[in-house]
């Protein structure tokens, strides 16, 4: 209970700035048909049985929740929402403000990016059906092995031919498809002595068993598959998933603008038929179309794709602007400089096209490993052949010790090695608040010797955070709110959200670009926004650390806005240094406040001023240097060095193209993840070494056996089932080390904003 | 030897049987979320009757 009791004024803020536009949530929701559709929100804060019900009861209360239903194991509530009540469409914000006034924050997650597929399914389903015929079989052995009579071996060794067949062909039709297709390509790889083993193992048997033989290894075969199938299972849970970032960036650009031909006719056109030298309207809450200059007009722009700042620039006559930015208060009439091929947002998708630094050069461990193993293996059983052949000259003998050799040495072991502390680790980070996209990036992270932090929003939280709330009576904040509602500055979207839900404000609304919003009411004239504009006089402090609000020119309340640091930014800094990690700032923002946050975290390496184009070649140049690097960035402008980078690691209030572009996202507010996730990859890689070298010590014992044919069923069945679980327990000392280190780095991130009341 | 012939097929059966139940199991969802379920279970619901709703 007190896990979930937390402070609602806090969790609000955080809650609402993390929080995707409409739009966005729109594009993501799964449409169901029938006016219903589906949103997935990840909520990290969610714990136990009341934090179920405090969430599902606060949307079911809204009248456009069809369902909800929160999933606890995967932190993720599912809201299937009408698109339509009583003729008004649904705002799906209005989902997650009703999460965030409970207390607990949400992150959008659009579908494809943890969606269970249909390979996931047919995998489990062959992973229960071996085993079903593993066990079987098993049990059939055992009564053979116990000393069953010639008519019952036989008749037991029939019924384990006719489980075993259909079982091999389902089951093991995906190692049989991708053996296929190395060989077809001229390449051997894991599943070449897997495929090989199992099929000749299963002919030999029944060869075996028609001759009324003694040893049969059906239950081998199936054993392998089914361990087999679990490691390939668990392995396939940790690949990368398809990455959407280019798609989700694309969907930034505008499709079209509308154009103002020299006579004053207006013409809506499609972006690619945009010309230099077109004079475009870029109304408020559009975004710009294609890089240009402004003619006309004035307004605040979000230029967070550019530099990663979210603090909006006024922008008036003679200013130049990127596609891609957003307009927020004013319209616009641009001059356009560039057609759309060639403008900003072009260039960052070429540049995250090109950028496949480490990522696409990274050879995972276990390929490496099977590169050396399947080579080894097939030529220790055709040896093993000739040399029986050599001494005996029977062919059956020498072949049945072949099989045997192919079926020990076959990497039950090794292929749960590298799956099972994959997916274990990427528990342990899941518990705190970090997500895997692939287990390759787990492998990479272990190496890394650099991390190169973005500042705005990777260091900082980067939204503007309303400070004395405590100071302001709820009645101004409310009629504040009910103002703030008609803008999409970002210090009125605080305010917003500071209030929560609140009813817009009737009466003569105006928002004056770089200044604020004015509303004639009964009562008189309301205006919020600067200082200057609200009561006619500079304040002490520029414009985007405050907001006042007025009546009539008198000052009703002053809100005051901050850019805070990331919670346990320094300790995460100093953490990384013990780990021996150089840190680097990498930012798009002004040198001096690049220059002073540097100092303040004790970071003596960093960049400012940047552009996508340069945070790249920075990347790069460490690269060179022989440093492998870990980016972490949030913005659009981030993009491409998260690409680029050997790996890289997004909070989840991202910008959505930076968190599909990164290998990591870490849902909890303070940068501790960075380090915990270093260090349990770290650890992982640790024990993936030591499972290999397990299964190595394995197979240097059990070979030689083999090869001199003392291996017979029963001792091939407990040499594989063993060697598998001791791999399989080792991996589980991870978790177990979680409890014992919760005390260090991840404890703060278990119950992070979670304030206790 | 006699005994066999309606030994293994029950043998056989009782494992098809936890073969079907585990696919049935896994089809209605009943792995989606284990550590929810078993808060899920002192939840008395408050007369909305929703929260064993299934998606």
């Amino acid at each position: 209970m007190s896990c979930c009791a937390s402070s609602a004024a806090i969790m609000v803020a955080e809650g609402g700035q993390a929080s995707p536009a409409s739009e966005e949530l729109w594009l993501a929701s799964r449409d169901l048909g029938g006016g219903l559709r589906q949103t997935e929100l990840s909520v990290p804060n969610a714990y136990c049985g009341t934090c179920i019900a405090t969430i599902e009861g606060a949307l079911r209360a809204k009248p456009e929740v069809e369902r909800a239903r929160v999933n606890l194991s995967s932190r993720r509530v599912s809201i299937v929402w009408k698109e339509e009540v009583g003729g008004r469409r649904t705002n799906p914000c209005d989902f997650l403000h009703a999460i965030a006034e409970r207390g607990y924050q949400t992150h959008l997650f659009s579908p494809g990016e943890e969606e269970g597929d249909d390979l996931l399914k047919q995998l489990i389903l062959a992973v229960a059906v071996s085993g079903f015929a593993a066990t079987n079989i098993m049990l059939l052995s055992v009564s053979v092995w116990s000393g069953a009579d010639a008519a019952t071996r036989d008749l037991f060794h029939w019924i384990s031919a006719l489980i075993a067949g259909p079982a091999l062909i389902y089951a093991g039709r995906f190692f049989y498809k991708s053996a296929w297709n190395a060989i077809r390509h001229g390449r051997t790889n894991m599943d070449v002595p897997i495929a090989l083993a199992v099929s000749l193992s299963y002919g030999m048997s029944l060869h075996e068993t028609i001759g009324h033989g003694e040893h049969a290894w059906f239950d081998a075969s199936v054993t392998l598959l089914f361990f087999l199938l679990i490691g390939r299972t668990l392995d396939h849970m940790m690949r990368g998933r398809a990455r959407t970032a280019i798609s989700g960036l694309a969907r930034l650009s505008p499709r079209g603008a509308t154009v103002v031909h020299p006579d004053g006719s207006r013409e809506y056109r499609a972006v690619d038929e945009i010309n230099p030298g077109d004079r475009l309207i870029v109304a408020a809450g559009e975004r710009v179309p294609v890089d240009g200059r402004v003619l006309s007009g004035t307004s605040d722009l979000d230029r967070s794709v550019v530099n990663g700042e979210s603090s909006p620039t006024v922008v008036t006559t003679g200013d130049t602007v990127q596609a891609g930015t957003l307009n927020l208060t004013g319209p616009l009439t641009l001059e356009a400089t560039a057609a759309a091929r060639d403008s900003f947002i072009a260039e960052i998708i070429g540049l995250m096209e090109a950028a496949e630094g480490g990522r696409a050069r990274y050879r995972r461990i276990a390929d490496r490993a099977a590169r050396y193993y399947s080579p080894a293996v097939h030529l220790l059983a055709l040896l093993t052949f000739v040399g029986w052949m050599l001494v005996e000259g029977d062919v059956r003998h020498a072949m049945l010790v072949a099989v045997a050799v192919l079926i020990i040495t076959c990497p039950c072991a090794l292929g749960l090695a590298v799956p099972v502390v994959q997916v274990v680790a990427a528990g342990r980070l899941f518990q705190g608040g970090v997500m895997v996209k692939d287990g390759s990036a787990m492998e990479r992270l272990a190496e890394i010797d650099t991390v190169l932090l973005d500042k705005t929003g990777t260091l900082t939280i980067g939204k503007p955070r309303l400070v004395n709330a405590h100071e302001i009576s709820p009645g101004r904040l409310a009629t504040a709110a009910a103002i703030a509602v008609h803008s999409r500055h970002p210090i009125a979207v605080a305010i917003q959200n500071s209030a929560g839900a609140a009813s817009p404000i009737a009466g003569d609304i105006r928002e004056i670009p770089g200044a604020g919003i004015e509303v004639k009411t009964e009562d008189g004239v309301y205006r919020l926004g600067s200082r200057d504009f609200a009561v006619g006089g500079s304040g002490p402090d520029g414009r985007q650390s405050e907001a006042i609000l007025s009546l009539d020119f008198r000052e009703l309340a002053c809100f005051r806005f901050e850019d805070q640091p990331r919670p346990a930014s320094r300790e995460s800094i100093e953490a990384l240094g013990r780990l021996g990690i150089a840190t680097g700032i990498l930012s798009g923002d002004r040198a001096p406040v690049v220059a002073a946050l540097a100092s303040s975290l004790g970071i003596s390496n960093w960049y400012a001023e940047l552009s996508p184009r340069e945070k790249v070649q920075v990347c790069a140049a460490a690269a060179e240097a022989g440093h492998k690097a870990l980016v972490v960035g949030d913005g659009i402008n981030d993009a491409p060095v998260l690409r680029a980078a050997h790996v890289s690691m997004a909070p989840a209030t991202a910008a959505d193209v930076g968190r599909q572009a990164a290998d990591f996202v870490f849902m909890h507010e303070p940068l501790s993840a960075v380090p915990f996730a270093i260090e349990t990859s770290r650890h992982a890689g640790q024990l993936i070494r030591q499972n290999f070298a397990l299964a190595i010590g394995y197979n240097v014992i059990a070979v030689p056996i083999a090869i001199l044919g003392y291996a017979t069923p029963l001792v091939a069945a407990v040499a594989m089932s063993s060697s598998s679980l001791v791999v399989v327990f080792n991996a589980l000392r991870l978790k177990r080390s979680l409890a014992a280190g919760r005390g260090a780095t991840p404890g703060t991130l278990i119950h992070s904003g979670a304030v206790t009341s | 030897m006699n005994t066999l012939i309606y030994l293994i097929p029950v043998a056989l059966s009782l494992g098809g049987l936890g073969l079907v139940a585990f696919l049935w199991a896994l089809k209605s969802g009943q792995y989606e979320d284990l550590d929810g379920a078993s808060w899920r279970i002192l939840d008395d619901g408050d007369g909305e009757g929703e929260s064993s709703q299934t998606l």
